[in-house]
């Protein structure tokens, strides 16, 4: 286990859900699961997040924000696609404005489907979430060392 | 005489000592922290080296920068909060003590400034009027401390027949309320506060990232452990089982700032000068007049 | 001896040159050069008399007695002139009330008293002539350059903005010769015993600031500047019932004998030592007087510089620290001092965090600084001299640091205002961090300054000034909070260097760099400061040492000192890094001017003005009650030693 598996801190944006999946994650990170168990803190700033978790789809409005708030995260970082929409723009996917998933805007490392996303989709896509992470500061150790 | 006596060299070692310790007390003390908290809200809470963790992770990550001089400003903060910590835990003078982490609170605002993003700019701007707000208290506990003691210097505590806190409870009072300003605890926590939900995002560090960030938090770790020990100096006589009943009454206070933190809303930063100033005016000049008279 | 006629006698007479001189180089060469020479004269006379006690010197002249009185009628005369012209009768009548009696004084009283020994060098006017001598000569030198930008922007804009002929005329070889006049009255000042001769410069030195205030002739000009001069004429006017007093009472005009009869009656000299502190009082623009030295601030900045930092202001506080034994026996004139000086640090310090102008801040600064210094000169012990004596040093170095920084940066980004000093570190990156180096040494630990406040709180608490501690804790957190919010305006640095100081002329930057390297080196050496300058004045003075920081702090202050220097002009610098835009809630759209897009799909810029709590500490709320306070306080401390005059005589 590397050190950012300890201390996964993570930032949620809603792109342009109904709201079932925000609230759905929002509830998984609410103190009665206590996440904070597992050192998982919902930061609210890119510059400190090191996962982030999108919910919606992407549309035409909110494309450069997704862009941006991901572009801000610091490396090493991962996206988690929670939700049908997010993963591929769900039954919105043929609205006039909407784009599609999430990685029509950024790279996703973890698709968790459902509408809305189940707690024990969310769990587990983070849980995944964290070994990428993992896997990906340690490239980022080894990069540096060979810099 | 222009030579140096041997306490100079002794503040060298405190500092060195005092960086190398602060840090692993600290970070066992914000785990504590932690999950003390977490059992207040009715939760489990984290590891209790969990922010050690959330350290080692901030600095594996990688660095980019929005001004490029952040991390130096924060440097310099963390420098002199070691130097502060040695002068103190090495029976310093605590008034060079008190100056010295000021000037650690004015590097750590011009680190949160140089971004010129306007969420940290405004943490900026409140955590200047934070200390704005503490500083006359800690100017009169000290004074307070002074009068009690016959000096400025901590290491006289040991040779005392009473305890300062017998001449200074109410300089104590004042000094419990602003330490709660000084830890950047609720209802105090106008500048930053643990999670960035807020108007501010997360104030003065919100742009900080990777090291950067990390050093904020061991200065936060080394800051709690100065100003603890400040709170135990009010209980040390020429007795040492006094160092026993100075630590536990330093857990005391530093419970009871856990316990205001729960429990408390944020207040404006009006209110909190309001009230710091007029805490100050009544319990240091109270003190001070008992002690001038008395 | 010798020394000290030459420091007197030439700026005198580089000053009837530059009179004569309308052409640039010629006075940038005689100025230059004479500046060089009084600064090498005055380290000369301070290596000569290193850590002396006080020496007098044997000198007495009848002539120099009437020169005195000629020079007293002269400003007189152009007091009244400028009174009639500009129609301010009130200046016209204080004038004269002062021409009267210094004349009824010279010839009906003075003659009676000799005063043998007219000269006297010790630490304390060691430190004074370091000051005028270097920074001082220094602030000339800078001028040069100051006073060439100033005058090309009236030739060229100076239609436009409607003034007059008369407010463009070039008017500098009169402004140089002021300048070297002010210089000689200061050294005057400093190294006079008879105080008939002291009275002379400390009226030249008043005069002098008029006319430099009055510079630009504009209608706000001449308005402060009789606000100045009524001011200071009335604290003349207190020093001329001094000097009546001190013969008709103690018979005597030497200084020396005055504080030696002093100690051993106070009852006798406690009226003239009031009426002296008044004096001091006005001239370190004490509140209520302290409208002066902001009226002030419309001068050309080497003027402000000149009055604040280095040399006008300093005469009061230097008077007043000349008297500090008497304050210890003479309890009216002490109290009055104690409070009016603490009541001015505290408020001037609320009212500088409300100001966003940045030569107001440094004038709210200076006059709470020299408010510091009053009271310590009050409390008048061994300790708090020592205290008052470096704050003297260390606020001549910073304070003209900052003020030279403030006018080379209003003349290239074109404004004095704080507000717009944002990312100065890019646009003049070597000025951002001279001008850091000023406000740290001002307020913050390792810096001398605060070591002296620290001295001052630590002699506070031995004198048992209760009120003064408090007034010191409330006034040191304002303090924080108004040099850091503008160290934190300029700590930014974006990282595309578009630098506009290359136009800077030279002669500013070679004041600039010694005015830096004076506080650098004061501040790395702050133990041998205090060791040679300052703690051989006390011992003279007192016969013992008071010093209430130990000579460990000191060391480690000085070594703390190196570190932010050693960060400041080494480590501040862009970094290799990567850089990121700034967190703008993801909508940002330039982020060189943090431009956002908002809920309507425009753009809106994200600006942050700083927090200047007006509504709590606004001019208009503080001033009331300082000037009603301290008035209070001086006409119940006059009134209460007049009562004392009747039964003596």
């Amino acid at each position: 286990m590397g050190y950012a598996s300890k201390s996964p801190w993570v930032i949620h944006y809603d792109a342009s859900s109904c709201n079932g999946c925000d609230i759905e994650v929002l509830a998984a990170l609410c103190p009665g699961y206590d996440v904070e168990r597992f050192g998982i803190i919902n930061t609210g700033n890119p510059k400190h997040a090191d996962i982030f978790l999108v919910t919606g789809s992407v549309n035409e409005r909110n494309i450069s924000v997704v862009k941006q708030i991901y572009d801000q995260m610091v490396e090493p970082k991962v996206v988690v696609a929670c939700g049908i929409c997010a993963c591929t723009g769900g039954i919105f996917h043929d609205c006039y404005n909407v784009i599609g998933g999430v990685d029509k805007a950024i790279p996703v490392d973890v698709y968790a489907p459902g509408c809305a996303v189940r707690p024990e989709a969310i769990i587990d896509a983070v849980v995944q979430a964290i070994g990428i992470l993992d896997e990906k500061s340690k490239a980022l150790q080894a990069a540096k060392k060979g810099a | 005489m222009l030579f140096v006596t041997e306490n100079f060299i002794f503040t060298l070692i405190g500092t060195v000592a005092f960086a190398i310790l602060a840090p692993v007390v600290g970070c066992l003390l914000a785990g504590l922290d932690r999950i003390i908290s977490a059992r207040m809200q009715g939760r489990v809470g984290p590891p209790l080296l969990q922010p050690y963790y959330d350290v080692r992770k901030l600095i594996a990550k990688d660095d980019v920068t929005v001004s490029g001089v952040d991390g130096v400003y924060m440097t310099c903060a963390l420098v002199f909060t070691a130097f502060a910590g040695g002068i103190f835990f090495s029976g310093g003078n605590l008034l060079m003590s008190a100056f010295v982490i000021t000037m650690a609170a004015l590097f750590f605002i011009m680190a949160a400034y140089s971004s010129r993003s306007p969420f940290a700019e405004l943490g900026a701007g409140r955590e200047a009027v934070q200390v704005m707000s503490y500083e006359p208290m800690v100017l009169l506990m000290a004074v307070c401390f002074f009068m009690a003691a016959g000096s400025f210097n901590v290491g006289e505590t040991f040779w005392l027949k009473l305890p300062v806190i017998c001449y200074t409870i109410p300089a104590f009072i004042g000094f419990l309320f602003i330490l709660t300003i000084k830890l950047r605890k609720s209802p105090f926590d106008l500048s930053t506060s643990h999670h960035a939900h807020q108007e501010l995002v997360r104030g003065t560090t919100t742009e900080m990232s990777g090291k950067t960030l990390a050093k904020v938090e061991v200065m936060h770790w080394c800051e709690t452990v100065l100003f603890l020990g400040w709170t135990g100096m009010f209980f040390i006589w020429g007795n040492p089982v006094s160092i026993v009943l100075a630590i536990v009454a330093a857990l005391a206070a530093w419970f009871f700032e856990i316990w205001i933190d729960n429990n408390f809303a944020r207040v404006k930063w009006q209110a909190m000068l309001k009230w710091a100033w007029i805490v100050a005016l009544v319990c240091g000049g109270i003190n001070i007049v008992l002690l001038a008279f008395i | 001896m010798e020394l000290i006629s030459f420091l007197i006698l030439f700026p005198l007479v580089i000053a009837v040159l530059l009179l004569f001189v309308k052409a640039d180089w010629p006075r940038n060469v005689i100025v230059g050069m004479s500046a060089a020479v009084i600064a090498v004269a005055s380290i000369a006379l301070s290596v000569r008399y290193i850590g002396a006690p006080w020496i007098g010197f044997e000198f007495s002249s009848e002539v120099a007695d009437y020169i005195g009185t000629t020079i007293g009628v002269v400003i007189a005369a152009t007091v009244i002139g400028f009174g009639v012209k500009y129609k301010n009768y009130f200046a016209v009548v204080l004038a004269a009330i002062q021409v009267v009696g210094s004349l009824v004084f010279e010839f009906g009283f003075a003659h009676s008293v000799h005063v043998p020994v007219g000269l006297y060098i010790d630490s304390l006017s060691i430190v004074m002539a370091l000051i005028i001598g270097v920074i001082g000569s220094g602030i000339c030198v800078y001028a040069l350059g100051y006073m060439m930008d100033f005058q090309k922007h009236l030739d060229d804009h100076g239609e436009e903005e409607g003034l007059t002929e008369l407010q463009r005329r070039d008017r500098r070889p009169t402004f140089f010769a002021l300048m070297f006049v002010f210089l000689s009255a200061m050294y005057v000042i400093v190294f006079s015993n008879n105080m008939t001769w002291m009275f002379t410069g400390w009226e030249v030195t008043t005069v002098c600031s008029f006319l430099l205030i009055a510079y630009t002739r504009t209608e706000e000009a001449i308005r402060n500047a009789f606000r100045q001069i009524i001011m200071n004429i009335a604290g003349g006017i207190g020093f001329l019932v001094a000097l009546f007093l001190a013969v008709i009472l103690a018979n005597t005009l030497s200084f020396e004998r005055f504080v030696l009869i002093g100690l051993e009656h106070p009852e006798i000299v406690s009226v003239a030592v009031c009426a002296l502190a008044f004096a001091g009082l006005t001239k370190s623009a004490q509140m209520p007087f302290h409208t002066w030295l902001l009226g002030a601030m419309v001068a050309p900045t080497p003027t402000s510089a000149l009055l604040h930092s280095s040399t006008m202001v300093k005469a009061g506080v230097f008077l007043l620290i000349k008297l500090a034994p008497l304050f210890m026996v003479c309890t009216v004139p002490a109290s009055m001092v104690v409070l009016v000086g603490g009541f001015t640090f505290m408020l001037c310090s609320f009212m500088a965090i409300s100001q966003s102008n940045a030569k107001r801040v440094l004038a709210y600064s200076t006059i709470a600084n020299l408010g510091l210094i009053v009271a310590c000169a009050g409390v008048g012990s061994p300790e708090a001299i020592w205290a008052a004596t470096l704050l003297v040093i260390f606020h001549a170095a910073a304070k003209s640091l900052l003020f030279l920084c403030v006018g080379t940066a209003e003349h290239h980004i074109g404004s004095r205002d704080i507000e717009d000093m944002d990312l100065l570190f890019d646009r003049m990156p070597r000025l951002a961090r001279f001008m850091m180096l000023g406000i740290m040494c001002m307020f913050i630990a390792p810096f001398g300054m605060l070591i002296a406040k620290w001295a001052t709180l630590v002699s506070f608490v031995e004198a048992g000034q209760l009120i003064l501690i408090l007034l010191l804790a409330f006034g040191s957190g304002a303090t924080f909070m108004f040099w850091a919010k503008w160290l934190g305006k300029l700590s930014g640095i974006a990282g595309s260097p578009e630098n506009v100081e290359l136009t800077v002329h030279p002669s500013e930057w070679i004041s600039l760099v010694i005015m830096a390297c004076i506080a650098v080196v004061a501040c790395i050496a702050l133990p041998i400061v205090s060791n040679a300058f300052v703690e051989p004045y006390i011992v003279s003075v007192f016969g013992v040492l008071g010093r209430d920081v130990t000579i460990d702090n000191l060391w480690i202050s000085s070594i703390l000192a190196v570190f932010v220097f050693v960060v400041l002009f080494g480590g501040v610098r862009s970094s290799k890094k990567k850089r990121v835009s700034a967190y703008l809630s993801g909508v940002s759209v330039d982020d060189a001017t943090r431009t956002y897009r908002n809920s309507l799909s425009g753009e809106s810029v994200a600006t942050s003005r700083n927090l200047y709590l007006d509504s709590y500490f606004g001019e208009d709320k503080m001033r009331p009650i300082g000037e009603a306070l301290c008035g209070a306080i001086i006409v119940v401390a006059l009134l209460a030693s007049g009562l004392v005059v009747p039964p003596i005589l």
